[in-house]
Order: structure tokens, then sequence, then C-alpha cells
């Protein structure tokens, strides 16, 4: 029987580029570049990895997001992934976290799975629980924050390097996944890859295909609310002064100075 | 005065810096009612109570430890149905963020993660966040449900404050999907003897700069001199010189001390993301182009190799 796979990826502002606020206190995504989040490809990258070691795989890309999103799935798509799924509708502008979450786990069921795939959090919102959301949303196992992980049997297994500890978890399938950066450095798209992606299908959702309203969603259907948002001053320009010799002195000064010593 | 939950981070009955530091938050907004699971959950009162909670609910079932995250929610939720609090404040960590999310979502509220300051609002507790690798401060509100909040370390005063800290045993019957993720084996982090990394008040780090493992001790030597935790770059947590748990930055540690010490770091958006909140900022390095040097109170343009071992014998110096 064939492996289900589904892995999950934002289109975010790049975090090189100035990261803005629109003037509904909502991410601006007109005048700022977007592409596939880098921890995402991390997801992707198990999710190649997981395939490959299984008899019969078939991997769906699913990204939430406006129009320009399609350029992440084409990202994952050129690494490999099979098919994609994008859900796309005004009514998604402004969404918060349950709300994403929602669409997510509507989209996920919708196209059928055995192991939905996450990366550890996006780079612009950084909240990291999208995926325990998706996972209590579903009623399935979180296994969640792998460095390592591998499937086999029906079942899932990894581990989760925790503050205090480091953990071996197992779960059986269906569950949801979420990896780090430390899972494995992802591949770059081959020509081919890049190439053969144009050809592979990417299926477009909207709030009705999913069954639900606009009111669930969006900045309406938002449980939380962001009052103001304001530019964080520039630190004001500190004192530098170049190492003739004494510079380890003169920072133990300041250092007196601010009363840490 | 309406009731806060908060959920209580510790060890072992040890209570982290972090959850007394929820405490200091929630008593702007009520009056807190602390949630200790696991091993050791009843030997957490005694501070919890000197710290302002009123009540201390515990419960020490082995599945807190024998699955992941979800006994935790149902636990939480259990609490939350038994005291109707007027908000629930979890710390930040990676399965305390988990834990906040599950709970938001039954409880159908909503989330703010990451929050680095709390108040009182007409329409309820009002946060603070620093997003985009901290370029913007926002400010948010739940608006639908009891504001779930998860809190950074070091965001507030820890403030003693004598509270009944009554105890009672909170009873939890665990759903379906509490044994859904087993932990199968747990290996402990060795103690390094330093302060722990996201609630140090100095973090002295090291970068690819550093030149290698081997030159590692002279980071550590400075971050003993003043008593501070040590940190270090991705670069140099890929390249093997240090643990990943001491990684700072997006997919490290996010870290607000009072003094942050950069040396040989360049200072990556992915690195200032998990840094920029800290109050003084100086850095080390030998290129004064570096952008770090953008951030910095105080920056020393140099060799780290010269610089770094002349500034800690300063420091012993001067301490005598
Ligand atoms: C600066 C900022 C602050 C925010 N603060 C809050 C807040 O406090 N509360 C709140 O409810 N919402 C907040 N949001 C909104 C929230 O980020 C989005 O709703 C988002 O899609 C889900 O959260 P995340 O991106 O942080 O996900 P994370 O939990 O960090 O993402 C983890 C993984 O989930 C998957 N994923 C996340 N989003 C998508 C998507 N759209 N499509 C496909 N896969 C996805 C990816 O695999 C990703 O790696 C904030 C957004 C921004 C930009
Ligand atoms: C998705 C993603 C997530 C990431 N997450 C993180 C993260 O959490 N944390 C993180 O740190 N990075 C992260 N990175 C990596 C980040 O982009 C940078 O690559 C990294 O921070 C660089 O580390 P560095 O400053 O030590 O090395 P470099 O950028 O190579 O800088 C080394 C610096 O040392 C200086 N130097 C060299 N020799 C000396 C000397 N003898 N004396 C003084 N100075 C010297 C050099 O001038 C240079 O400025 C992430 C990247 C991505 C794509």
């Amino acid at each position: 029987m064939s492996l289900r796979i589904v892995v999950c990826v934002k289109y975010v502002p790049d975090a090189t580029g100035d990261r803005r606020f629109a003037d509904d206190l909502t991410l601006d995504r007109e005048d700022v570049d977007g592409l596939l989040s880098e921890l995402d490809e991390y997801a992707v990258e198990q999710a190649l990895q997981i395939a490959d070691g299984a008899d019969d795989a078939e991997i769906t890309v699913v990204t939430v997001g406006p129009e320009d999103a399609k350029d992440a799935l084409r990202k994952a798509l050129s690494m490999g992934a099979d098919k994609a799924v994008h859900v796309e509708d005004d009514d998604l502008h402004g969404s918060d976290v349950m709300g994403t979450s929602l669409v997510l786990a509507k989209a996920v069921e919708r196209t059928g799975y055995d192991l939905v795939i996450c990366g550890m959090a996006s780079t612009d919102g950084v909240m990291g629980v999208l995926p325990a959301l998706l996972a209590e949303r579903l009623g399935v196992p979180q296994v969640t924050l792998l460095s390592e992980v591998s499937v086999a049997g029906g079942v899932v297994t990894g581990r989760r390097d925790g503050d205090t500890a480091s953990e071996q978890l197992e779960a059986s399938l269906p569950a949801v996944v979420s990896v780090t950066d430390q899972s494995g450095e992802a591949r770059y798209p081959s020509f081919k890859g890049i190439m053969a992606a144009k050809k592979k299908p990417v299926e477009s959702l909207d709030l009705e295909d999913l069954e639900l309203d606009a009111d669930e969603v969006g900045l309406a259907g938002a449980w939380t609310a962001v009052d103001s948002a304001t530019e964080r001053p520039a630190r004001t320009a500190g004192t530098v002064v170049k190492d003739e010799g004494e510079g380890g002195k003169q920072l133990a000064e300041f250092l007196a100075g601010q009363k840490f010593i | 005065m309406a009731e806060v939950l908060v959920l209580v981070d510790h060890v072992d009955g040890a209570v982290r810096k972090p959850t007394l530091e929820l405490l200091t938050l929630a008593r702007r907004i009520g009056d807190p009612v602390a949630v200790a699971l696991g091993a050791g959950a009843g030997g957490t009162a005694g501070v919890l109570g000197e710290h302002g909670a009123v009540k201390v609910l515990t419960s020490d079932a082995p599945e807190f430890a024998d699955y992941l995250v979800v006994p935790k929610v149902d636990a939480l939720q259990a609490a939350f149905d038994a005291v109707s609090p007027a908000a629930v404040l979890v710390v930040s960590s990676a399965e305390g963020k988990e834990i906040a999310a599950r709970l938001a979502l039954r409880i159908g509220s909503g989330i703010i993660t990451d929050a680095t300051d709390l108040e009182a609002g007409d329409e309820g507790p009002v946060a603070t966040q620093a997003v985009f690798a901290a370029s913007y401060t926002t400010r948010s509100r739940v608006s639908k449900g009891v504001p779930v909040i998860t809190v950074k370390p070091n965001s507030a005063p820890v403030e003693p404050a004598a509270a009944a800290g009554t105890v009672e045993a909170l009873t939890v019957s665990f759903g379906e999907t509490a044994s859904g993720t087993k932990v199968v084996s747990r290996t402990a982090r060795e103690s390094t003897g330093r302060p722990e990394l996201t609630e140090a008040a100095i973090v002295v780090s090291g970068g690819r700069g550093v030149n290698g493992a081997e030159n590692f001790p002279l980071i550590e030597a400075l971050a003993d001199s003043l008593g501070a935790a040590v940190g270090a770059s991705r670069a140099a947590v890929d390249a093997g010189w240090y643990p990943h748990t001491s990684q700072v930055g997006q997919t490290g540690k996010s870290v607000s001390p009072q003094l942050y010490i950069a040396s040989g770091i360049s200072g990556a958006i992915q690195h200032r993301a998990g840094m920029q909140t800290s109050k003084t900022i100086v850095a080390i390095n030998k290129d004064a182009e570096a952008p770090i040097f953008e951030l910095v109170d105080y920056g020393v343009v140099g060799d780290l190799f010269a610089v770094v071992p002349q500034l800690t014998e300063e420091i012993n110096t001067r301490k005598g």
C-alpha cells in the first residue's frame, strides 16, 4: 500500500529583506519578496528520504497562502515532491494560527494522508505551534521537533532534543511530524527537477471546496487582534573602538561602568 | 479578583526561574493559581506560595513522563475547568508553546506566543511581542475566549509576594490521544554548572571566528569570569565545536539577557533574531564592517584571541 505523505509548506517574506506590516496590521506581502520558508525545506527533504525508503510513496505539498505562494510549491516540487495543493481565497487574508490550522487540517484530510510533515516553525510568525494544532485537530499523534526521523512498519520514530533531555519518540501512523534544521541538509533542486516541476499538478482549492465559511478564517475570524505595530527604533550607535593592544581592558572599563563587573 | 492559571515549569520539584517571572506578570491581571505536573509536583508549592500563588494544583501521574505533550494538555484543561480563570500563562519553551496552543484550541481561545511583556487592558491582557527578528514591537490581544499567552524568559522581574500556596490534588482523566506518542527513552542533559542559557543575566557567545572546539575554553573562561551562560552561533554548532543546545538564534534559543557578548560572530539576521532584545550588546570582531556592530552598545574591532583573554584577565583582576 502506498504511503501518503503530506508536507505543509509556508510562503514567507524574505528575512534578509525589509519585512513590514500593512495598514491593517497584517503582514505586508505586496511590497516584499516571498519565498518558501527555509525551515520547510528540511520538511520536504525528510519527506523525500522517507519516500525513498518506502516501497511506494507519494508526496503532496500543501500551502495556504496568496497567489504568489505557488512559488513555494514549485520549489518543493522541484526538490522532488509529486504534486501540490494550493489553498487560496481572498477571505483567508489575516488568518491567525487557529484559522490557518483549521484550513490546513481540512486540506490535509481532503488530500488523504498517513504522515503529515511540517517545519519546526515558519520564519515569519515563528510560533512553532501549528504542527501541534494540526495533530489536535486531526486527532492523531504529534511527533514534533525531531532532529532525526524514520518510518517503518506503520510506525514513526524520532529524536527530540529538548532543554533538559533528549527523547526518543514513537507513534503509530497516521501522525503529524515536525522536523528541525538539525534533521539533515536540504537538497538543491536539480535542473531536471526544475524542469519536471513545471509539469507536476498543482490543485487550487478555495474555502468552498473545503466546506469552510469565510467568518471562520481571515482577519474577521481571527481569535487574536493586533492593536499596534511599531518599528523598533534603531539602536543608537554605540561606541566602537579598534583594538590597539588595550581593547580588552577598554571593554572591561565599559562593563564596569555599566555595573556588570 | 479573577484567577489566572500558571503552568509550572519545574524539574523534579525545582521550579525554574521563568515560572516565577510568570507569577509576577500573573499578579498584574489576577490571582495566580499554579498547575504543577509530573514527578515532584507537590514539592513546588513552597516557592510558588512565596511568589504569589494562592493555590497550587498538582498531579504526578506517570503519563506526563511516558507520553509527549498531550497528557499535560489534558491536565491543564482539567485545571481550567476546575478554576474558570481569566487567563492562562505558560513559559515560552518549545513544549510550553505546544501545550498552550492545544489547550487554546480546546477551549476555543486565541493564543499569543513569545510575549515579552503583559499588562491589564480594558479588553483583557495586552501582550507585547518582538517580531521580525525584533525589528518591530507589536501589542496584541486575544479577542476570543480566555487569553492563552506564552511568555519568554527574562520578560519580568522575579518578585516575592507571600500567598497561601494551598496544595490541592488535581484529578485528570486522560483522553484517548494522551498515549499517542510514547517517550521510549530519555537521556538527561549533562549539567555544565553554568546558568541556563535562556534564563541567564549574561550570555557570552562564540561564532565561526572562534575557529575550533579547542578554542571554546576561551569563551567559557570569559563566561565564568562573569557568571554567564555560554552561547554559540549556528556556524559554530554546525561545525561541531559546541552543542546545539547552546545555539542562539531563530532556530536555536532566544535570549534576552542584561548583557550579551558576541565574539567572532558576524550578526546574520537569523542570529540577531535570537539576541536582539538583549539589554546591552557587546561585540568583538576583527571585521569593522560586520553587521553585528550595527547593534552594539560597545564594540571592539580586533582579534578575539587577543581581546577575549585580556578582557577575562581584567575582569578577574577587578573582582579581586
Ligand atoms: C509576526 C507575526 C506574528 C504572529 N503572531 C501571531 C499570534 O500571536 N497568534 C496567532 O494566532 N497568529 C499569529 N500570527 C499568524 C500566524 O503566524 C499565521 O497564522 C501562520 O500561518 C501560522 O503560524 P506560524 O506561521 O507562526 O506557524 P508555525 O507554527 O511557526 O509553523 C510551523 C509549520 O507549520 C506549517 N505552516 C505554517 N503556516 C502554514 C501555511 N500557511 N501553509 C502551509 N503550512 C504552514 C509549516 O510547515 C511550518 O513550518 C503571526 C504572524 C506574524 C507574521
Ligand atoms: C533557516 C536558517 C536558520 C538559521 N538559524 C540560525 C540560528 O539560530 N543561529 C545562528 O547563529 N545562525 C543561524 N543561521 C545561520 C546564519 O545565517 C549564519 O550563517 C550564522 O549565524 C553565521 O555564524 P557566525 O556569525 O559565527 O559565522 P560567520 O558569519 O562566518 O562570521 C564569523 C565572524 O567572525 C569574525 N572573525 C573571524 N576570525 C576572528 C577573530 N580571530 N577575531 C575576531 N573575529 C573573527 C569574522 O570577521 C566574521 O564576522 C540560520 C540560517 C538559516 C538559513
